[in-house]
């Protein structure tokens, strides 16, 4: 008795202690050289595992609920196998990455499984099939060279894909999101996130010149301007960013960076002036209190779970996360920080930043500029949708209604998500083999 | 040899493509992680600074309650530490709140048990926090023990409220006091009241006395017809019209004032005779008011409203009722004279007119009225202190000081006769609102002492109490004779 009490009141600071130090070992390892990262990396797992364990130990103990204890086991085996299977395959690949990945994953599991066990085994299983599908894909990435030769293939899927949504899409919340197949239903923007990068990158391999800028800048406005049609605001958002960061890395010229962030302004006071939706959700940021019952419920629902949980979390299953709307995909960054602590989330923050600097990386260690684009594209996603999201959750910015990428319930988002990670995997593989010769 | 030097340095400076991106990549990412640390450092802020704020929030109440699984419920003291509320663990029952004073305080603390309402939800937060050393609690929480909730000291007097309660009696009404300069809120009393200590028993009985509404807490949620009590803002917006040459208004009152087929007779149909600005005031002549009214711009009118809070969010922590100024520009002329003289459509809680008085008597400066002044934990040892804090300016300083003296004359000369005393000068405006045709009058005090230093503003309504000089005043006195007298 005493001692299931110690488990339920202590491992939340033991959790923070734990996701602290893994997040420090992550930078560490830029550090440090390879014989010592190798350990790292080993104590990392450690970490994540003995979290993973603790945490379904606090769950268990708190709903007396027997399922959770073979689904534990059952992540942990996966987990596991993940990392031994990835590094079997690929001994070339980043480690660090993997590890990240699967801290993420383990975070993800841990929090759906306390909103919803149902949920969560449905995650767990899109998430083993995602992991499957995309183990080749560093394979792919490494040896067909001919991905940089069909530009129009990728703005053609692209465009599509957005047309077929905006013209059948099922509408949530406001904005048509996804397409529907059965019980099925697909995000396609997720994925027209992978080839429009693909596109920029292979219309910029070919010339920089300012005909082909032009004419790669109209179809990436016809990305962003079908998203803003459909009014995923979030996704076009982070086209928009993204095309501009690319613009600017594919020809170091400060003007279209100047151009850009403009035209971004621009383009925001025209969203705010024409779309009662923007205006809602700007409204709803500035001054959630004079309308909490409606337009602000969701975003102070958030502050209050972040601030009554505090710094150390009000402990798993100890709070009240699913007063939140929408907790389990948008806003599932304070459900994390109300149970598990704002430091917790902090540090989930910072593995994710760890994860984008590591993308950065490879950009730069790319020679070819097609390479490059591909794992700068892709980082400049990944962490503008990290920002949008944790920034609305917190009201640092407005809503815009993004899923966290690998912890958010959600089939699509984690699908690309595996996928991005997977081909930036492929870029790290590709450069290590070509050292070794 | 130079030549190639110069081609070498040349191309040290020249950077290849590569390098230019990977410059710009570098800086797009250094960038990114600056604004990751300033939103850490938004969240860093939230919860260190306005975390409290925030969450302590009734639409929050039910993650707060969460916390009543760890924690006892904390005292809530009066200012000089008597226990106005705490919980006692009875065997048998469990935890029960108790309110030691019965019905004295049923408003303004309030009670926990069915809903929370009043101090009990405005300090929900503090009461359910508890500031004993980590160890202990930790200590205490392992051992299945709830730690002792912090305790919340009022700023509530308990022998004034007392005093109001008892010269309220059992009329319905309200009395609320506070100090002009600090904002200390020091009785707030609202009858019919309720033994708090029975709520949860009674419930039923209270909730079906429709007609009596004992839950609504009058002082911050009745809306009255401000009667006389409103010629405050009329002089205010007559003086700001006429800065110069105020004192020159005159009027004859023959006990009417005639308007059309319309006839607006004085108090008991006095006629006041000759009366300038001042006597009018004092007398609270409604004919010199009406005329006087008539000529005022109704724009400006409605702005100074707003500017004394009408129409508005008003600095109040409890849950309260918004006063209401619907005169526009368009009014025709009967609107206006009634407006004028507080009748019409105009609303106002007696908390908004303490406030009010409470600005005249601060020159012009309004102070945020609040309740709690200390937190502390079980014991005794501060945990947070809440200082007096302007809300802003509701009129000019001189203009103030011109209330003020009026305020003066209506106690020396005119209606406010009840609180006539060699003790202290005091300051105020009487009110006699009709509300219902064939009904007594609702009676109001507003008003503060001493006037050449204000210690304190009080204002009161008694219902159905009739002549708000005769009725009114005399509540406000016995309040100001002990707060003084000490």
């Amino acid at each position: 008795m005493v001692l299931d009490g110690m488990i339920v009141h202590m491992s939340k600071y033991v959790a923070v202690l734990m996701a602290a130090m893994y997040t420090y070992w992550n930078f560490r390892c830029f550090a440090v050289n390879e014989e010592k990262r190798r350990k790292l990396l080993k104590k990392q797992n450690q970490l994540m595992f003995l979290n993973h364990v603790l945490s379904f130990a606090v769950m268990f103990l708190k709903t007396g609920d027997e399922k959770l204890l073979w689904f534990c086991g059952v992540q942990a085996v996966f987990l596991w196998c993940f990392l031994v299977v990835y590094g079997k395959l690929y001994r070339n690949r980043s480690a660090l990455l993997a590890n990240n990945m699967c801290f993420l994953l383990s975070v993800g599991f841990i929090i759906l499984t306390r909103l919803s066990y149902d949920k969560a085994v449905r995650q767990f299983g899109i998430v083993v099939c995602s992991a499957a599908v995309t183990l080749l894909i560093p394979f792919i990435i490494c040896r067909m060279w001919q991905l940089s030769r069909i530009p129009w293939l990728y703005a053609a899927l692209g465009l599509g894909l957005l047309i077929a949504v905006y013209a059948a899409g099922d509408a949530s919340y406001g904005a048509q999101l996804s397409l529907k197949f059965g019980e099925a239903a697909v995000q396609p923007s997720e994925f027209v996130k992978i080839s429009f990068v693909f596109f920029v990158s292979a219309m910029f391999y070919q010339s920089t010149d300012i005909r082909q800028i032009f004419i790669t800048s109209i179809i990436a406005a016809l990305h962003v301007g079908i998203l803003v049609i459909s009014k995923d605001l979030g996704s076009a958002l982070i086209f928009f960013a993204t095309y501009v960061f690319m613009v600017f890395v594919a020809t170091s010229d400060w003007i279209y960076l100047a151009l850009g962030l403009l035209g971004g302004y621009g383009a925001s006071v025209a969203a705010w002036r024409l779309f009662s939706h923007v205006q809602v959700r700007v409204m709803a940021w500035k001054n959630p209190w004079a309308d909490i019952d409606n337009r602000g419920y969701q975003i102070t629902q958030s502050l209050f779970a972040i601030g009554t949980g505090g710094w150390f979390g009000s402990g798993l299953c100890q709070g009240m996360p699913k007063k939140i709307p929408v907790v389990e995909k948008d806003f599932i960054l304070a459900a994390v920080s109300e149970e598990m602590g704002a430091l917790f989330a902090m540090c989930v923050l910072l593995v994710c930043l760890g994860c984008f600097i590591q993308f950065m990386m490879t950009a730069c260690e790319m020679e070819a500029m097609f390479y490059k684009l591909i794992a700068f594209g892709l980082g400049a996603e990944y962490i503008v949708q990290i920002f949008l999201t944790a920034g609305g959750v917190t009201k640092f910015i407005p809503s815009t209604g993004v899923t966290f990428p690998l912890i958010s319930y959600g089939g699509s988002s984690i699908l690309s998500t595996f996928i991005l990670f997977s081909v930036i995997q492929g870029l790290y593989i590709l450069k290590r083999d070509e050292e070794e010769g | 040899m130079k030549a190639v030097f110069k081609r070498e340095k040349k191309r040290k400076r020249e950077k290849t493509p590569k390098q230019k991106a990977d410059r710009s990549i570098l800086l797009l990412a250094y960038a990114m992680a600056a604004l990751f640390l300033c939103l850490m450092g938004h969240v860093g802020y939230f919860l260190t600074v306005s975390r409290e704020e925030v969450i302590n929030n009734p639409y929050n109440n039910a993650r707060l309650d969460n916390f009543a699984r760890t924690v006892e419920r904390g005292k809530i003291l009066s200012s000089d530490r008597t226990v106005l509320a705490m919980t006692e663990n009875r065997e048998g029952i469990g935890e029960i709140r108790v309110y030691p004073f019965g019905a004295l305080f049923s408003h303004v603390v309030g009670y926990s048990s069915r809903g929370k309402t009043g101090l009990e939800e405005l300090g929900n937060f503090y009461l359910l926090s508890s500031h004993m050393n980590p160890v202990s609690q930790i200590g205490e929480a392992l051992a299945g023990r709830k730690n002792p909730g912090d305790q919340i000291i009022t700023t509530l007097d308990l022998e004034l409220q007392q005093a109001a309660s008892d010269a309220l009696g059992d009329r319905k009404g309200a009395v609320v006091a506070m100090e002009p300069d600090t904002g200390r809120v020091l009785v707030m009393v609202s009858k019919p009241d309720f033994d708090s200590n029975a709520i949860a028993d009674t419930w039923e009985s209270i909730v079906s006395k429709e007609d009596q509404a004992p839950l609504v807490n009058r002082a911050v949620q009745g809306l009255y017809p401000p009667g006389s009590i409103f010629k405050i803002l009329t002089v205010l917006e007559y003086i700001k019209e006429h800065p110069d040459d105020y004192d020159q208004y005159h009027y004859d009152c023959d006990g009417y004032f005639k308007y059309g087929d319309y006839t607006l007779p004085c108090y008991h149909k006095t006629a006041h005779g000759s009366q300038n600005l001042t006597q009018a005031f004092a007398n609270s002549c409604n004919g010199a008011f009406a005329s006087l009214g008539l000529q005022l711009d109704k724009k400006a009118m409605a702005e100074t409203a707003e500017q004394l809070l009408f129409n508005r969010e008003q600095p109040i922590a409890l849950a309260y009722s918004q006063s209401r100024f619907s005169m526009n520009e368009e009014a025709p002329g009967w609107e206006v004279l009634q407006t004028a003289i507080g009748q019409g459509m105009t609303q106002m809680t007696p908390m908004h007119s303490l406030m009010v008085t409470a600005a005249i008597a601060n020159r012009g400066v309004l102070m945020n009225p609040f309740f709690i002044q200390q937190v502390e934990n079980a014991l005794g040892e501060p945990v947070k202190r809440f200082e007096p804090a302007a809300y802003g300016a509701l009129m000019e300083e001189g203009q103030a000081e011109i209330l003020k003296d009026m305020m003066v004359r209506v106690v020396t000369e005119g209606t406010g006769s009840a609180l006539r005393t060699e003790g202290y000068t005091a300051a105020g405006k009487t009110g006699s609102a009709q509300f219902e045709t064939g009904k007594e009058t609702h009676a109001w005090f507003t008003g503060f002492a001493p006037a050449e230093n204000p210690r304190i503003a009080v204002t009161v309504i008694v219902e159905e109490g009739g002549s708000g000089g005769q009725t009114a005043a005399p509540v406000a006195r016995k309040i100001f004779d002990v707060y003084l007298g000490r």
